[in-house]
């Protein structure tokens, strides 16, 4: 009866039992090889080995060009701390909403025509009449509504849980870049179907912009790319839509991953810091104990909090 | 005595040496990298060099492009009038909506949405005239409606009301509707450019729904090159 772990993991993770141990019969002596001699292989034996190792030649091939594996393998098999939770995967949640836009919006781009005489009519023939037109459609349409949402579940979780904090103070100001640029994209994507309601409502969000003093009139200007809301500002929101801001998004997040692996992430709030099991050398102590630390461990007895360096969280 | 008079000999040697100048001193070595005196190494003087025409050339790249986006902001296209009917048309105590042209090529979107009216003796306006308030609410943009029986335009958007004349009476909007400069030609009356108004209806330059016009206000939200100057 094989146990129960040997089932589930696969043969490389498997710790190798000891010829011998539970499970393993012990193996037999090596035969004589005068009365036993070795079978050769067929050449269609041959062929089969070597198909079955290609994927792993492949791999390797490709590893010893692109030293990739140490990297890849610091990355996906990294150490999370204790605690880690469903909230930790809010940020996930959004790159992925946003690989669905980028997604859906590069077919959507095949069909659609950014003109002010056109967009409406492309946007209908989408709808109508391409097979899973208005399926594509409303997946980016629903979807950016989703992703929205999403990074504002994920600053919210960033923010409560304290991980904006030392050392991951500039991956909370990347995140609210991205948080612009996303804003950013649901604005410009707003008018692109070229009906009453987009053409209305980025009327209205061009006037917000406007009201600013002093720049607010030439930012205005700027948008619509003119005094009045014409042709060119509809292909000007389109070049911003999925030009400009996707690569400024694709670029952050790329920096703002780089820093989640770099620096870790954190525990949630209500784990707390385990107390060393051994005793630390009393120099270190006596350093640890003058902002409230011990070895980096907070003290549990609350001394060291009133000595006017008091930093150390309560 | 000898002793001492031999010391006092080197002493004085020792002073006249000093006494013919400075001491000679020897040229320092150059640094590594500087040959025969030069002010700044080769790899310097390459770095620095190619640093510039790195930077030249993203600036002939980045510069155009900039300002391809920003010029529109310069841009004031030409004059437009166009014919919304005659005189006999348009009384003074109503107002006809009249839609016209103001960009073509593009469309519905092109077109904008007036109400037109005589001037009326009766609000002390300069007779002969003809009043054509914009349907854009000078509160976000959103389309207003004259509606006759209350006599005032209502913006559906976000209920902002102004009286006959186009005056803020209530709701959100900072300032009264816009005009369209009008002028007769052959019997006809047409529209031309937008211009804004202050509260007490004195025209000005045009501006964006939701900026404030008169007094401090010209210059907070100053008047953009691409519209037209007031009448």
């Amino acid at each position: 009866m094989p146990k129960l772990k040997d089932v589930l993991l696969p043969a490389p993770l498997r710790k190798a039992a000891k010829p011998g141990s539970a499970g393993v019969p012990k193996g037999e002596a090596p035969s004589d090889l005068k009365t036993a001699p070795p079978k050769r292989q067929t050449e269609l034996e041959q062929l089969a080995g070597k198909a079955k190792e290609a994927p792993v030649d492949t791999v390797a091939w490709l590893d010893q060009r692109l030293g990739a594996s140490g990297f890849l393998t610091g990355m996906l098999f990294r150490k999370v701390p204790k605690g880690t939770n469903w909230f930790y995967t809010l940020g996930s949640a959004t790159l992925f909403a946003f690989i669905v836009q980028a997604t859906t919006g590069v077919f959507l781009a095949m069909f659609y025509t950014p003109s002010a005489t056109q967009a409406y009519a492309s946007i209908s023939h989408i709808n109508n009449n391409v097979p899973l037109g208005q399926f594509v459609h409303g997946m980016h349409k629903w979807g950016s509504s989703v992703m929205v949402i999403l990074i504002f579940l994920h600053m919210g979780r960033t923010f409560f849980f304290g991980a904006y904090k030392y050392p991951r103070e500039l991956n909370w100001v990347i995140g609210v870049v991205i948080l612009i640029l996303t804003m950013t994209m649901a604005f410009t994507g707003y008018l692109l179907p070229f009906d009453q309601r987009s053409y209305w409502a980025s009327i209205v969000g061009i006037n917000i912009n406007g009201t600013g003093p002093i720049v607010g009139p030439y930012l205005s200007d700027f948008l619509r790319a003119g005094p009045e809301l014409g042709a060119t500002t509809l292909s000007r929101f389109y070049a911003i839509h999925m030009l400009l801001v996707p690569g400024a998004i694709i670029a952050l997040v790329g920096a703002h991953l780089y820093l989640v692996v770099k620096l870790g992430t954190t525990a949630p709030p209500w784990v707390k810091a385990e107390r060393p099991k051994v005793a630390a050398p009393a120099v270190d102590l006596e350093a640890g104990a003058e902002n409230g630390r011990v070895n980096g461990y907070e003290r549990v007895d609350g001394q060291g909090h009133g000595n006017g360096s008091g930093a150390a969280p309560a | 005595m000898p002793l001492s008079g031999t010391t006092v000999a080197a002493e004085n040697g020792d002073k006249s040496n000093g006494a013919e100048g400075a001491p000679r001193q020897r040229p320092e070595p150059d640094p590594p990298g500087y040959f025969e005196g030069e002010s700044m190494s080769r790899r310097k003087a390459l770095t620095i060099g190619s640093q510039a025409i790195g930077g030249l050339a993203g600036a002939a790249i980045i510069l155009p492009a900039v300002g391809f986006a920003v010029a529109p902001i310069f841009h004031r296209g030409k004059e437009r009038w166009e014919k919304i009917g005659p005189v006999s048309d348009f009384v003074e105590d109503n107002y006809r909506q009249v839609v016209f042209t103001e960009t073509e090529g593009i469309g519905e979107a092109g077109k904008q949405t007036a109400y037109v009216r005589r001037s009326s003796a009766e609000l002390k306006e300069e007779p002969g005239k003809f009043v054509a308030v914009s349907n854009r609410c000078a509160h976000l943009g959103c389309p207003v409606r004259f509606v006759e029986a209350a006599g005032n335009f209502i913006c559906p958007c976000h209920g902002g009301v102004y009286d006959f004349q186009g005056r803020r009476i209530g709701g959100p909007p900072v300032r009264p509707l816009d005009r369209f400069q009008t002028r007769v030609r052959d019997g006809q009356v047409e529209v031309g450019p937008r211009y804004s108004v202050t509260n007490q209806l004195d025209p000005v330059r045009a501006r964006d729904p939701g900026e404030f016009t008169g007094g401090i206000w010209e210059y907070l939200y100053p008047p953009r090159p691409d519209t037209f100057p007031a009448p």
